[in-house]
């Protein structure tokens, strides 16, 4: 309900550049955490762009070969891990502690030394394609194609060495959350009282740090292969030509559940609350989230169904990957129960949470078909599978993450977002997801493969290309409508006040923009939804949050002391990084940066003494 | 290192560095499982020479013998396991630090300076074993390049040395804490995080011990 007040209430006395680069404040870490991933979404939307202007008609010249091989590297790779698990990670940070009644994660600075690092490295794996120079093999990096003999630039260094730098950032954020999420909870906020978002991110986090590890082996092997003249990858040394394969997909089929389970958390939060429900079967939807995280490491090779390992191997990962749909099954049957029977409000946040669950659905049921080795012999390495994959990570994922920014902008920045320009994105959106992914599923069955940077017409693939091209033209409309909507609202969108869409969990509770120390009081919380059905205890301490305006002192809050600290040891590991492709002069120099900052980090007091 | 945060609420009880470094902990054994198995799938499948457990000769006629030596790496592995016994007398006598101490022995076994050193010690010990070892098969022929046993082999124990690398700098890092201003019951838990990472870079030793030497 919007508050009396002209202005949005400001969270922070202090915004200059200095603030941003010193907060440990895990809102504006967020809130930094959805700025950079943003501009990375639409930096990968425009490669893929790109390439769609190139195969829009048979034998397109608009670009080359071997840039073409360099823009759907990053393409993949930037939307993966720049763009998607960043976005997640931006309501990781913004909502876990709001969710569970706390005032900051479990280590602030940590928290703030994980964004950095994203940042930095994000920077490093981009640049090089401003100059020709980026990665060229492929976002999944098979060997041998990528080992010195076949790749010998220095393209994929960057992408060997970047994502060893993302791979910190990722870690080092999952530690934290898994700490928060076990150790700050609010009196009362019991595992099973957690709302739907915190659950799923914390399975996510499980992934991130069993799944991460794995490929940080795997790239190391491959980087002591490129710089050493090791044998990992060296099939004429004996080495096994699967081993990449397996240990990639050992990292990389988890890897898609942490893409997809933060955006089934957000539609879990924007469901019940459109449609004056609570979330239908709760332990259920618990249940199979981790379901889906366990079974996520036990399907990788069916990635892996053409290089011939066999009828056992075969049917076993046939037979994996078909049970996982069962867990994904039942939580698509769940979001339907929330929405049967309730009073639905068709907002933007509701239609783009709608859109996952009627999206999602089409790309599991071709993910069902890839699940037989027989099929998928059919369709791997065709468009048949570009388009499975975009309907999962596209209409699965981002459409969930544009439930989220519709639903916690006015949390976020205190303002509503446009309604009506929201309803135009998601319709332009949908129908434009689908008017380029559709079609494909038809020229990957004609025979379309992959990764082809021209083709020659009269193959019966021409049309199907052309409305992919004005479908990925389409989009970018729609999202120029979004960034629109976003930047327009923080200034001239309607003051939101605590609780606009009144929704039921304990974020809802406390004003927007949420002041620096979150809860005046903790909370007690007795219930999944306190909100709605709360009792006086829940309510007292939401009643103690309407004093806006109150600082942290007044308030007798201890908050963290800002520091430049962890910027600084992000930005000496990202240099020490850079150090491998210039000189090992510049690896040492940073690298003894690095170990004096990180002294001074662990030695100063992280907040004042309590009196 | 930094300021104690016990004083804030937690869910559990514990302090939250301690279930991190449990997570960090279990982050940790999937890299070092990638390492070994990777090890493991690349038993005995090297094209050339040395190999670990049988002698080779080489097409230019250069014989060369079983490179692993079992004898020197079980001293260098009894030296770890003694280290992690330190270890356990340095927490305990971090945590007894207020008890008073009336015999010698008790301020032996009290003194949590000296069990640090000798954590320390013994862990830079097994590093010059490593040296050694290292050394030693590069000199009888066999480097990081030379086939695929040399190649996961090094990186495997390359890896965990310099992890018991950054415990010794850990423990050194105590130490000088210690010699600045004492450490006592209230830094029990930065020992004590210390300690755990420490036990588990030990067992990770056995593990490849036992795979990597041990069985043929």
């Amino acid at each position: 309900m919007p508050v009396g007040t002209s202005t949005a209430p400001k969270a922070y006395e202090n915004s200059g550049v200095w603030s941003w680069l010193t907060t440990v404040d895990h809102k504006r870490i967020g809130i930094l955490y959805l700025y950079t991933s943003l501009f990375f979404f639409i930096w990968g939307g425009m490669e893929a762009v790109i390439l769609r202007a190139q195969l829009q008609g048979p034998n397109g010249q608009l670009v080359s070969a071997e840039m073409y091989n360099q823009l759907f590297t990053m393409h993949g790779t930037t939307m993966v891990f720049l763009a998607i698990m960043p976005l997640s990670a931006s309501f990781f940070n913004f909502l876990i502690p709001l969710q569970i009644g706390a005032r900051d994660v479990a280590f602030p600075r940590l928290n703030a030394f994980s964004y950095w690092v994203y940042l930095f490295g994000g920077i490093f794996i981009t640049v090089p394609i401003l100059f020709q120079l980026a990665p060229n093999g492929g976002w999944f990096g098979y060997t041998p194609l990528t080992t010195k003999a076949y790749s010998p630039g220095i393209n994929i260094d960057f992408w060997v060495i970047g994502l060893q730098i993302l791979g910190i950032s990722s870690l080092a954020a999952a530690f934290n959350f898994i700490t928060t999420i076990i150790n700050l909870r609010a009196p009362g906020m019991t595992l099973m009282r957690m709302p739907m978002f915190t659950w799923m991110s914390f399975v996510v986090q499980f992934l991130v740090i069993l799944a991460f590890p794995v490929i940080t082996i795997a790239l190391v092997f491959l980087l002591f292969d490129r710089f050493f003249g090791t044998n990992f990858y060296t099939v004429a040394q004996g080495a096994d030509p699967l081993l990449w394969q397996h240990l990639f997909w050992i990292f990389g089929h988890p890897e898609v559940y942490i893409l997809i389970l933060p955006a089934f958390g957000l539609v879990s939060e924007v469901l019940p609350t459109f449609s004056k429900k609570p979330l239908f079967g709760y332990p259920v939807m618990v249940y199979s989230g981790i379901l889906i995280g366990v079974l996520g490491f036990g399907v990788w090779a069916h990635h892996m169904f053409a290089v011939g390992m066999g009828p056992i191997a075969d049917s076993f990962f046939a037979l994996s990957t078909l049970l996982i749909g069962i867990p994904t099954g039942v939580k698509i049957f769940n979001w339907i129960a929330t929405m049967a029977q309730g009073s639905i409000r068709f907002t933007s946040a509701m239609l783009f949470a709608i859109g996952l669950v009627a999206m999602f659905t089409i790309g599991g049921i071709s993910g069902v078909m890839h699940a037989s080795p027989p099929a998928d012999l059919q369709q791997t390495d065709t468009y048949f599978v570009v388009a499975h994959f975009h309907y999962v990570l596209f209409g699965g994922s981002i459409m969930g993450i544009f439930a989220g920014i519709y639903h916690y902008y006015p949390k976020m920045f205190g303002r509503m977002m446009s309604e009506p320009l929201g309803k135009v994105h998601f319709w332009l959106n949908f129908i434009a997801m689908n008017l380029t992914f559709f079609p494909m599923h038809f020229s990957g069955m004609l025979g379309m493969p992959r990764r082809i940077y021209t083709y020659d017409g009269g193959q019966g693939w021409d049309t199907f290309n052309l409305i992919s091209s004005l479908g990925a033209y389409m989009l970018v409309i729609s999202t120029s409508i979004f960034v629109y909507n976003f930047f327009r609202s923080k200034k001239k969108g309607e003051i939101a006040g605590a609780n606009p869409w009144e929704a039921g969990t304990l974020e809802w509770s406390i004003p927007s923009p949420v002041p620096e120390y979150n809860f005046a009081v903790l909370p007690n919380v007795t219930s999944r939804y306190p909100l709605w059905e709360g009792n006086e205890k829940d309510l007292a301490s939401a009643n103690m949050n309407a004093q806006e305006g109150k600082t942290s002192e007044e308030l007798g809050i201890v908050l963290p002391y800002s520091t430049i600290k962890p910027f600084i040891v992000a930005a000496a590991l990202v240099l020490m990084f850079c150090g491998l492709i210039t000189t090992m002069a510049v690896t040492f120099l940073f690298a003894a940066i690095m170990v004096v900052a990180l002294y001074a980090w662990l030695l100063s007091p992280l907040e004042p003494e309590h009196h | 290192m930094s300021a104690p945060a016990a004083h804030h609420y937690t869910s559990t009880g514990l302090d939250s560095r301690k279930i991190a470094i449990w997570a960090f902990i279990g982050s940790e054994c999937m890299l070092f499982v990638s390492l070994i198995s990777t090890y493991l799938i690349y038993k005995g499948k090297s094209l050339v020479g040395p190999f670990p457990h049988d002698p080779y000769t080489s097409a230019t006629g250069q014989t060369f013998p079983p490179i692993l030596d079992i004898p020197v790496t079980s001293g260098s592995t009894f030296v770890l396991l003694m280290s992690s016994l330190a270890m356990v007398l340095a927490l305990a006598a971090v945590q007894n630090k207020d008890v008073p101490k009336h015999t010698r022995g008790e301020r032996i076994i009290g003194s949590s300076k000296l069990w640090l050193w000798m954590t320390a010690l013994l862990g830079a010990t097994f590093l010059c074993f490593q040296a050694y070892e290292f050394t030693a098969f590069v000199n009888e022929g066999l480097t990081i390049r030379t086939n695929l046993f040399g190649s996961s082999f090094f990186t495997l124990t390359g890896f965990h040395g310099a992890h018991v690398t950054a415990g010794v700098i850990w423990l050194v890092s105590l130490l000088a804490i210690d010699y600045r201003r004492g450490l006592g019951p209230n830094d029990a838990l930065n020992v004590d995080l210390a300690a755990l990472y420490w036990h588990f870079v030990d067992v990770v030793w056995i593990v490849i011990f036992t795979l990597v030497y041990l069985i043929k």
